[in-house]
């Protein structure tokens, strides 16, 4: 179980690197993605002039007030509040996020499923599993809004965060085909006829 | 006891901001309580890093989670109570708008066909607002909870029939556990409705879903499945985040109503660990806010 600190862009070896049950902060760039710009990018042909290749994203819409541009609030958005959300609803973007995009990391919470394991396999890339609904303590390792594209989905924007000591992350899925989400699971689901027979269910 | 629209506007706004950065009390204690009783190491770095985001918001005066949610206001009307309806709902409605464009919050709220975002958390329907009546004289509460999406999102309702009996709605509970693994924010409060008609029974899930910890239900078989649906649940590993570990739930919750000799409903609602929600009670000597 090693820590490792990131500054991303990595390359696909620093991402092969890690294994599930590792930790990982982050430091500098970090990318906000979501349902619907997700959708914009990979169902509408819209493309972002973002480079991600080697990048992390996090599943994420903030909560952000309106300010004058300026040399700390770049894009005119102060972070309010920046958590994450669940990364379940949006597996089927994982791929292309990758193999179109270059993303290696996806930050999230609650975990992806086999199709997302596998990407992360063949195109070399992990999940950081981050504490969901713990937003106040994230938004403390947020540094600035330092850019912000498809604001016209606003919160569903793709956000350019600068981040420090981002994490600890838990390295929850990774490129060698482990992920604590399906152990978790099996395991639970193996626990299910105990957790019946003491209902008195037969 | 005549009830200022103006009032009831400024307690909706003010109801959202404060149980989006305060945590009852009741939940704070739950939390304690599975921090002494966790085994999983990893579980209990879960849950330590979830008990220090409660002070860290409290510290810097920001939203516990980022997820404003869907806001509801649930109000409760004693004896009398004056107040013109219509204006009561258009007042906290106005109070939600303003909240979210004043703070500013997240609108997390869009028209369900578009998509489009008006940015105010208000919508056709939303926010939900619930009356009910008590016996209590000269006194109207508002309660106030925003439901994330995380748990909302896993809600279940099965029309089981009655030759499958209580059993299906113990299996009900126990496979919703399962499937909802981390996606919900566990730990949770399991939100169970049994009986009445397809609605009553999700309001009800959603009652009890929302209900503080260390109520119990009024019925006292629905209270008796409470007991052992928590124990049972807590059996089953998933943990704090779906990352293993004792702490699924904090407790399921159980509401009930009668139901047709050929129906044997049951729903499940879930509230993630941040389980928020504040009350604004108004009495001949103000408004006074809680939990």
């Amino acid at each position: 179980m090693a820590h490792h600190v990131l500054v991303p862009p990595i390359t696909e070896a620093q991402a092969r690197a890690l294994r599930v049950e590792d930790t990982v902060t982050l430091e500098g760039i970090l990318f906000g993605i979501r349902d619907a710009n997700q959708i914009a990018l990979f169902d509408r042909n819209r493309t972002t002039r973002f480079d991600m290749r080697g990048h992390a994203a996090i599943h994420t819409a903030p909560n952000v007030r309106k300010v004058p541009p300026s040399p700390e609030h770049p894009t005119g958005y102060a972070p309010v509040c920046v958590g994450t959300t669940t990364s379940a609803r949006m597996e089927r973007f994982t791929e292309p996020l990758m193999e179109q995009l270059g993303v290696r990391l996806i930050v999230g919470k609650g975990g992806l499923g086999e199709p997302s394991l596998a990407a992360f396999g063949r195109l070399g890339g992990a999940y950081l599993a981050i504490i969901g609904g713990t937003a106040a303590l994230e938004t403390t390792w947020i540094e600035a809004i330092e850019d912000v594209d498809l604001d016209d989905l606003n919160p569903e924007s793709l956000w350019k965060f600068r981040v420090r000591g981002f994490g600890p992350l838990l390295v929850a899925m990774d490129s060698h085909g482990g992920s604590l989400y399906r152990s978790v699971d099996s395991k639970a689901r193996a626990r299910r006829a105990n957790a019946l027979s003491r209902l008195g269910v037969k | 006891m005549r009830i200022d629209p103006a009032q009831v506007e400024e307690a909706a706004r003010e109801l959202y901001i404060r149980a989006l950065k305060i945590l009852p009390p009741d939940v704070k204690a739950g939390f304690d309580r599975l921090a002494r009783h966790e085994t999983d190491a990893t579980a209990k770095g879960v849950l330590g890093t979830m008990i220090r985001n409660i002070s860290v918001a409290e510290q810097t005066d920001n939203l516990l989670c980022q997820d404003t949610g869907i806001p509801i206001y649930n109000v409760t009307i004693g004896r009398g109570v004056e107040f013109d309806g219509a204006e009561l709902e258009r007042a906290i409605r106005r109070g939600c708008e303003r909240a979210t464009r004043e703070y500013p919050l997240r609108s997390s709220v869009v028209h369900p066909i578009t998509r489009k975002n008006e940015h105010t958390s208000c919508g056709p329907g939303v926010p939900p607002i619930h009356i009910g009546f008590s016996d209590e004289p000269e006194r109207l509460v508002i309660e106030m909870v925003p439901k994330g999406s995380g748990s909302e999102n896993n809600s279940w309702l099965r029309m089981a029939v009655p030759a499958e009996g209580v059993n299906a709605i113990k299996t009900f509970v126990v496979d919703c556990v399962l499937d909802a693994g981390g996606k919900t924010c566990p730990p949770t409060i399991v939100g169970v409705g049994i009986g009445g008609t397809s609605d009553l029974c999700v309001a009800l899930a959603k009652r009890a879903a929302t209900r503080p910890l260390g109520s119990a239900c009024p019925d006292p078989e629905g209270a008796a499945l409470e007991s052992s649906l928590t124990e049972a649940v807590n059996t089953l590993g998933v943990g704090p985040q779906g990352l293993g570990g004792d702490s699924t739930a904090f407790a399921v919750h159980v509401e009930v109503a009668a139901t047709h000799i050929t129906m044997n409903p049951v729903a499940v609602n879930m509230q993630c660990h941040s389980a928020r929600r504040a009350t604004a009670a108004f009495t001949p000597g103000g408004v006074e806010y809680g939990f």
